[in-house]
């Protein structure tokens, strides 16, 4: 929501007319959707497999130097392949279409805090729909930000950007307490019912797992390489965080992205639900390398309007994708990874501090935002 | 601390070690088919039997539990990326020394998994199995006499038999619409050139369909022999109706293949099988409102597709994407979405 509405120039035909031409582009995918994307998403788990069991027999001669070097580099590109092009796009269902009960969203479980269960609820169903439309999307923020001006501004916010660098660092263990909704269920008593706690139990338990695998039991395999095969397992799921912390900030927070109020989603078309994606998202610019360890989330203009689509066909997708917003006149927010971390961290750094802008309160108490 | 609890432990311990994953997912990386894999098999050969035929040999993992001559075996097979399972009946003879078994596919017009593994199937290629079964088999007393009555791919689940033991007096009679369509024309007449078995070959190109009432002429003893009839629907109720009226219904042994065929429509009659509910649908109202509407608990999410927070099992029948006209038919393992999907006739949804 900013001054100036950058789709005001779109006739509501017109709208509804680039949904249908979004829809002939995800029919043509499905139409071909066949073998040789079966055959990617296979090679690429075998791969991350394979290189995570060599990464991790290397570590447990840590205790040299270029073996310590070598492990953590593969396990650390293993995490981030299991997160991203692995995981993140079997449990959007991706892969559903070839009924292998082993790659599919129903089954997976990921190398993460989180449970793919929880995590499916508040990613899939609630960011996926709700986009980017303040007080439905949490994702914006993450529920600890301020990313918008016409956001109440309160001097808890001075911190976010320190915020922003905690829950980069340990981005896993921010997603869970996320997926919890944590903050919310920790403030107010009554919330803390029987569903809240098992979910907060499963938690515990995938925590309790996840530790013990990188933090005892790999490391005492290791022998007297215990100390470095712990600092080897805890860099990696470091670099994992910091990296998958970047790319989702640039999905969302660079600017030129646009947020939506509540109200301005009712009703609305599935040519407004597209649109509010398109508005919504940016990309990463780069080469394939760069798409393939974002898990084609540096697509995630695609991504957001076909999330169900096979991640390897957004590359493709995305040229068509490009010209429909030329042919609208529409702005595509895209960039190279550091320009675009750069601007989502000056937008941190920005909104940590107040600024002028109108602001009512309605009735419910709830804060809602001046349509402009 | 028996072997078996100590062997338990261990495998807990390594369970730790690849939490989220299995030790299976890494141990199928190197060894598919080793004791203790989900059961699968590979695709060894494929030998073309007619036109449109192949037997396809296939080496079982070290879970198969071995057959009996007669049953057949669901395999899943990937086509076009997409995993479909079908029911073959098993060719080999159960002592084969190699270890490994045959089905043997008629490629049937539009069939996907048929011509895939008649036309496309590649030596080498992973395929998975069920365990087998089905009870048309032969008993553990050998009959004195013994009758097969086949048509087509029917023939298959007979080979088996006819290749697994020997009896003394054997009759069969075979319809295909022309000579080259027999499928083990060769070995057939090799067993009648033996004098193990007397064989009548019907050609319905030229005969015309077999009369069952021609058995009379065909084989005068019918009657007294322990028949096993397998081919189309057509001819297994002829049959079945020849053997009733003769009040002998016993002695006959039939298996169908492809029981019920679905008939994709407009919405249908929906049963929530795990509820008990059955109520009727359009086919225009996703199957999540029909059954919210129906009292019965569904999963849902964000109820336009993207999220695949409501997918369940589709048990029977056929549901069209409400986007895109797909048809889905049911199969085991099959999960629809159903916030995007409605009824494409009676289907049986497990909620």
């Amino acid at each position: 929501m900013t001054a100036i509405d950058p789709t005001a120039h779109l006739t509501s035909e017109q709208i509804e007319e680039l949904g249908r031409e979004l829809d002939a582009i995800r029919d043509e995918v499905i139409a071909d959707r066949g073998e040789k994307d079966a055959a990617y998403i296979r090679r690429v788990v075998s791969a991350q497999r394979r290189l995570e069991l060599v990464s991790r027999g290397v570590l447990l001669f840590s205790m040299f130097p270029p073996a310590w070097l070598l492990g953590t580099a593969g396990l650390s590109v293993a995490k981030i392949m299991d997160n991203m092009e692995i995981g993140h796009n079997v449990l959007h269902g991706q892969w559903d279409w070839m009924r292998d009960p082993k790659i599919h969203s129903t089954t997976w479980e990921w190398d993460h805090v989180s449970p793919s269960e929880q995590w499916k609820h508040s990613h899939n169903e609630l960011h996926h729909t709700y986009t980017n439309v303040i007080g439905k999307d949490n994702d914006l923020g993450y529920g600890i930000m301020r990313v918008d001006e016409d956001q109440k501004w309160h001097p808890f916010h001075l911190g976010q950007p320190l915020w922003n660098l905690i829950n980069a660092c340990f981005f896993e263990y921010g997603i869970a307490a996320y997926d919890l909704e944590l903050g919310k269920n920790l403030h107010k008593r009554r919330r803390r019912t029987p569903e809240f706690r098992a979910r907060a139990r499963a938690v515990g338990r995938k925590i309790r797992k996840q530790v013990l695998k990188d933090y005892v039991i790999h490391p005492l395999l290791s022998g007297p390489s215990f100390l470095p095969t712990l600092a080897a397992t805890f860099t990696a799921n470091l670099v994992r965080n910091i990296w998958s912390h970047s790319v989702i900030m640039c999905g969302h927070f660079p600017e030129g992205v646009q947020v939506f109020e509540r109200r301005s989603i009712n009703g609305e078309t599935r040519g407004q639900w597209y649109l509010r994606q398109m508005m919504g998202s940016a990309n990463i610019s780069g080469s394939r390398a760069m798409h393939f360890m974002t898990g084609n989330l540096s697509h995630q203009i695609e991504h957001h309007l076909f999330p169900d689509l096979p991640s390897n066909r957004y590359a493709e997708v995305a040229v068509k994708v490009r010209a429909l917003f030329e042919k609208y006149e529409l702005e595509y927010v895209t960039g190279p990874l550091p320009t675009q971390v750069f601007s989502a961290w000056r937008k941190v750094v920005r909104l940590s501090l107040p600024n002028k802008k109108p602001r009512v309160e309605t009735p419910g108490g709830q804060q809602e935002l001046v349509a402009l | 601390m028996t072997s078996a609890a100590l062997r338990s432990r261990a495998w807990k311990l390594l369970e730790m070690v690849t939490t989220p994953l299995l030790p299976s997912d890494y141990l199928d990386l190197v060894s598919p088919l080793r004791a203790g894999a989900d059961l699968r098999g590979r695709i060894e050969a494929v030998h073309p039997e007619t036109g449109d035929a192949a037997t396809v040999v296939i080496r079982p993992g070290r879970a198969w539990r071995g057959h009996t001559a007669g049953q057949y075996v669901r395999v899943g097979v990937d086509v076009d990326g997409v995993r479909l399972w079908r029911a073959y009946s098993i060719t080999s003879p159960t002592h084969r020394q190699d270890g490994r078994i045959t089905i043997t596919v008629k490629a049937i017009p539009d069939g996907k998994v048929s011509n895939h593994l008649v036309r496309r199937a590649k030596p080498g290629t992973l395929v998975q199995l069920d365990h087998p079964a089905g009870d048309f088999v032969l008993p553990r007393d050998k009959p004195a006499k013994v009758l097969y009555l086949t048509a087509g791919s029917g023939i298959t689940p007979v080979m088996g038999m006819l290749r697994d033991i020997e009896f003394d007096d054997v009759v069969m009679v075979h319809s295909a619409p022309r000579p080259q369509d027999v499928i083990f024309r060769d070995e057939l007449h090799d067993l009648v050139a033996d004098e193990k078995m007397r064989l009548t070959e019907v050609h319905t190109d030229t005969d015309g369909m077999l009369d069952i009432a021609r058995l009379d002429e065909l084989v005068p003893d019918w009657a007294e022999r322990e028949t096993w009839a397998c081919g189309p629907a057509g001819l297994l109720d002829a049959a079945e109706g020849h053997w009733t009226g003769h009040a002998i219904r016993e002695r006959l042994h039939t298996e169908r293949f492809r029981p019920g065929i679905v008939v994709a429509g407009d919405g249908g009659e929906v049963t929530f099988s795990a509820t008990g509910k059955t109520v009727d649908a359009n086919g225009a109202t996703p199957l999540l409102d029909i059954g919210e509407e129906a009292g019965v608990l569904m999963p849902s999410g964000c109820r336009m597709g993207i999220c695949f927070g409501c997918v369940t099992p589709l048990k029977a029948g056929a549901v069209r994407d409400l986007r895109t006209g797909e048809i889905t038919e049911a199969e085991p393992g099959v999960l629809i979405q159903t916030c995007v999907s409605a009824a494409a006739g009676p289907c049986d949804i497990e909620r």
